[in-house]
């Protein structure tokens, strides 16, 4: 690839960077106006700025002979003057940009009880330290399907009408059941039943010694999450693919190069996973995309300490700044996905790049 | 895409007569026949209302077991598990007439080939000053006459747990020892105290006695007695652990998820198609504006926004479904069926139309809207599941209406009462076979459907 290229690659990026944010923008203020409608954004913002002012009195040696009671004021008073200093005092139009603004800064509060793993208070830490563990585990299970959805789909659009494709077209009514649906039948069968497996979790407690042991005991963890996803989405992903490259298998190109002679592998490769590839990129997003909000429940069934498991957590002791920030978050992931597929998009199919 | 598709439209009654020839059609038509004869039943039985009302009840289900699986299982632990046994028509002597002391025999022969749960007296008495004192004697197969305790009634209306008195247990501790010359091998808990061997930690097949003297304080006093030998079986559902049975929430509760997932489906479906429509028929800024409001939508967190709600505001179910609603208006569904109306729009009969002078709203709800609808009726009976399962989600994080009975939240109940942990399998997978059936009916259903209106599917 040419400087031109990579050139056009990089403003086609930008300009759909620039309008991704500006569409989370308006995600996340959507978020607040409707969290904002039972006062819970202008509440939680209170509630920190109560906090600090309540910290600055008891350590102030100015009112140390006060009573309570006049320290009660002082801290009133000093709430106000601080809340109309940020402007909050204003119609609710100008303070939901305010909202709008810090949201987008990830400036999301304290949380009114939960602790992230390090100790903090801070909804950003609480919820950013747990976002890689459900990067790990959604990424791979996505890629897993992804992979083996197009590897069969392939090789079922060879072996059209056989045993095994009639048998995937007859099982993908079974893909209307969420993978977490079949993970409460798994945890039946491999935990409760066979006691083989894990029921959820992470890690064993306590986590082995070794490196190679802490991987073996995540990936343990990891088969059942994996394996319900799995049956959930496999049959109707490779019939789906397998329709797909039925469709594309017919062209003329194709005919051309089977006239040729040339060996399967070539024609597969070349002449039908090429020019298809732009839209299964596309599938892969949904797909992406998907688990992300199929994380929160399957993380929930299977206590998988992820994003999923900071929200349900958070419902569980309605901490009403934890759970504005995981939509805030999620908005971001949502977008931060969109954008990476755009690029990936950029790269395999020069009709953007026009 | 191609015109082909819309060469071949069907009326609803075509596509049923051509819905009965395959056979997964006729299977979920009869599938969702049953389960909605069902469920008119037992609507007509007892209304709604009502039953939600006995379903949180706490006092309703007493004389229920607690977690007691369906009779059908039991018939697969190859054990004949015990039943309730409502104990009646006691003997009834007179032992003394100052002070009053009536004493109540009541006969039981246990055959059953495991312990029972529990092990209630319900009382309900009348007294003019004090309630009556009780004595209660059990006496076992081997002859043994043993005094369980004596206690006075607390109140008109009293329970004893026999089960769960420590006092009780400590009892029959002494007794096996007594019996046995040694401290016994087993823990003796109440239940193989009475019904119990010896030697062994086995049921006693045998006659058992309950023995109850009553000694009222007044001659005008009465009493009336209920021993209930609770189970370990119950009915086609078994209960839960709050002694429900089963069956009545999922009678009550499938028809709620139905509606929920229908009503979600149809609606969304039906307004989704009109924007659409809207947008490809009328181009220019409201397309433009239907587009970017699509593309925000879909960058919107829904789930999180959902739960969110649900929790912010306590909805009821079907205030939750109009959020659902509006939160999924300009869905993803809008990018296709607006490329459908783009080539409907180019077809000679919408020419026609307009040349004869139609207005917009007749060409959009008249002719463009009845002609797209066919390819759009598999992917409303596919989405179906969809809602049931995003009502089973909500259910799960505990943010839906908890009085209402729905599958979803029996599921949850189950979760809570570690269901999976302590064995009761029956009560998650009752309702998840029901919410399972109802997805590959729809499922199947909406893929017989999608092969009749896109007959390029049907050779595939």
């Amino acid at each position: 690839m040419n400087i031109e290229g990579i050139k056009k690659i990089l403003t086609y990026f930008l300009k759909r960077a620039v309008a991704v944010f500006i569409t989370i923008a308006i995600a996340i203020y959507l978020t607040i106006v409707i969290a904002n409608a039972g006062g819970y954004v202008d509440k939680i913002i209170e509630d920190e700025i109560r906090m600090n002012v309540a910290m600055a009195i008891r350590n102030d040696p100015t009112v140390r002979g006060f009573t309570d009671e006049q320290k009660q004021k002082i801290i009133e008073n000093r709430v106000k003057n601080e809340m109309r200093r940020r402007g909050l005092d204003q119609p609710f139009i100008i303070r939901s940009i305010y909202h709008l603004k810090r949201a987008l800064l990830l400036d999301l509060g304290t949380a009114s009880s939960m602790t992230s793993d390090s100790g903090s208070m801070l909804v950003k830490n609480i919820i950013l330290e747990r976002i890689p563990l459900s990067i790990l585990l959604f990424t791979t299970i996505t890629l897993i399907n992804f992979f083996s959805a197009l590897y069969l789909g392939l090789k079922l659009s060879r072996r059209y009408g056989s045993f095994l494709d009639k048998l995937i077209v007859y099982l993908s009514p079974l893909s209307t059941i969420p993978g977490w649906f079949y993970g409460i039948f798994l945890i039946m069968i491999f935990y409760s039943w066979l006691h083989i497996l894990p029921p959820g979790g992470f890690i064993d407690f306590p986590p082995p010694p070794t490196l190679l042991g802490r991987i073996l005991s995540i990936a343990k963890h990891m088969i059942l999450p994996i394996l319900s996803w799995f049956i959930s989405s496999i049959f109707l992903s490779t019939y789906s693919e397998r329709n797909f490259f039925l469709i594309y298998s017919t062209e003329d190109y194709v005919e051309v190069a089977k006239a040729k002679g040339l060996p399967d592998k070539i024609i597969e490769r070349r002449y039908i996973l090429r020019p298809a590839l732009p839209p299964i990129i596309t599938s892969f997003a949904l797909a992406l995309i998907s688990s992300w909000m199929g994380a929160i429940v399957t993380e929930a069934v299977f206590n998988w300490p992820g994003l999923g498991m900071v929200l349900s957590r958070a419902i569980g002791s309605f901490d009403a700044p934890v759970i504005v920030g995981v939509t805030v978050i999620y908005a971001y992931l949502l977008g931060a996905t969109v954008l990476l597929l755009d690029f990936i998009y950029a790269l395999i199919d020069p009709r953007v790049r026009v | 895409m191609d015109n082909m598709e819309f060469t071949s439209s069907y009326s609803l009654k075509g596509i049923l007569r051509e819905v009965l020839r395959y056979k997964t059609g006729v299977f979920s038509l009869l599938i969702f026949a049953i389960l909605i004869l069902l469920s008119v039943y037992a609507y007509l039985s007892m209304p709604y209302d009502k039953a939600k009302e006995l379903w949180n009840d706490s006092q309703a289900w007493l004389k229920y077991p607690r977690n007691a699986i369906p009779t059908w299982l039991a018939f697969f632990t190859g054990k004949n598990l015990p039943k309730n046994i409502y104990l009646k028509d006691p003997k009834i002597e007179s032992v003394s007439e100052t002070p009053k002391i009536v004493k109540y025999v009541y006969d039981i022969n246990y055959t059953y080939d495991d312990f029972p749960s529990e092990f209630n007296i319900f009382l309900n008495s009348t007294f003019k000053n004090n309630p009556p004192n009780l004595r209660i004697y059990w006496i076992n197969p081997y002859g043994d006459r043993i005094l369980l305790f004596e206690k006075v009634q607390r109140a008109e209306k009293d329970i004893f747990y026999i089960g769960n008195e420590s006092s009780i247990e400590q009892k029959f501790i002494e007794y096996y020892k007594e019996k046995l010359g040694f401290y016994p091998n087993f823990p003796v808990t109440v239940m193989r105290g009475l019904f119990g061997e010896t030697e062994n930690p086995k049921v006693n097949k045998g006659n058992y006695k309950l023995e109850i003297e009553v000694q009222f304080a007044d001659k005008s006093d009465t009493i009336e007695i209920e021993p209930i030998i609770y189970g370990k079986v119950y009915g086609v559902a078994g209960t839960d652990h709050l002694r429900r049975p089963l069956e009545l929430g999922i009678l009550y509760g499938t028809p709620i998820d139905l509606a929920f997932g229908l009503g979600a489906s149809l609606s969304i479906t039906v307004i989704q198609l009109i924007l659409a429509t809207v947008s490809g028929w009328y181009g220019g800024w409201v397309d433009n504006l239907i587009q970017r409001l699509t593309e925000i939508y879909m960058l919107l967190p829904f789930l999180p926004l959902m739960i969110m709600i649900s929790l912010f505001y306590k909805l009821t179910i079907w205030q939750l479904l109009v959020v659902l609603i509006i939160l999924s208006l300009f869905g993803s569904g809008i990018k296709t069926q607006r490329a459908m109306v783009l080539q409907v729009k180019t077809l000679p009969y919408i020419e026609a139309a307009r040349t004869y002078g139609a207005s917009n709203m007749r060409i959009v709800f008249l002719y463009i809207i009845p002609k797209i609808l066919p390819p759009v009726i598999p992917g409303l009976i596919i989405s179906i599941p969809a809602y049931i399962f995003l009502e089973a989600i909500l259910s799960l994080f505990g943010v839906l209406d908890p009085t209402e009975p729905t599958l979803g939240r029996i599921i949850e109940e189950a979760f809570q009462n570690g269901a999976l942990y302590k064995g009761f399998y029956y009560w998650v997978i009752e309702p998840s076979l029901i919410i399972v059936l109802l997805a590959i009916s729809f499922a199947l259903l909406g893929f017989v459907i999608d092969r009749i209106v896109n007959p390029r599917l049907k050779e595939v």
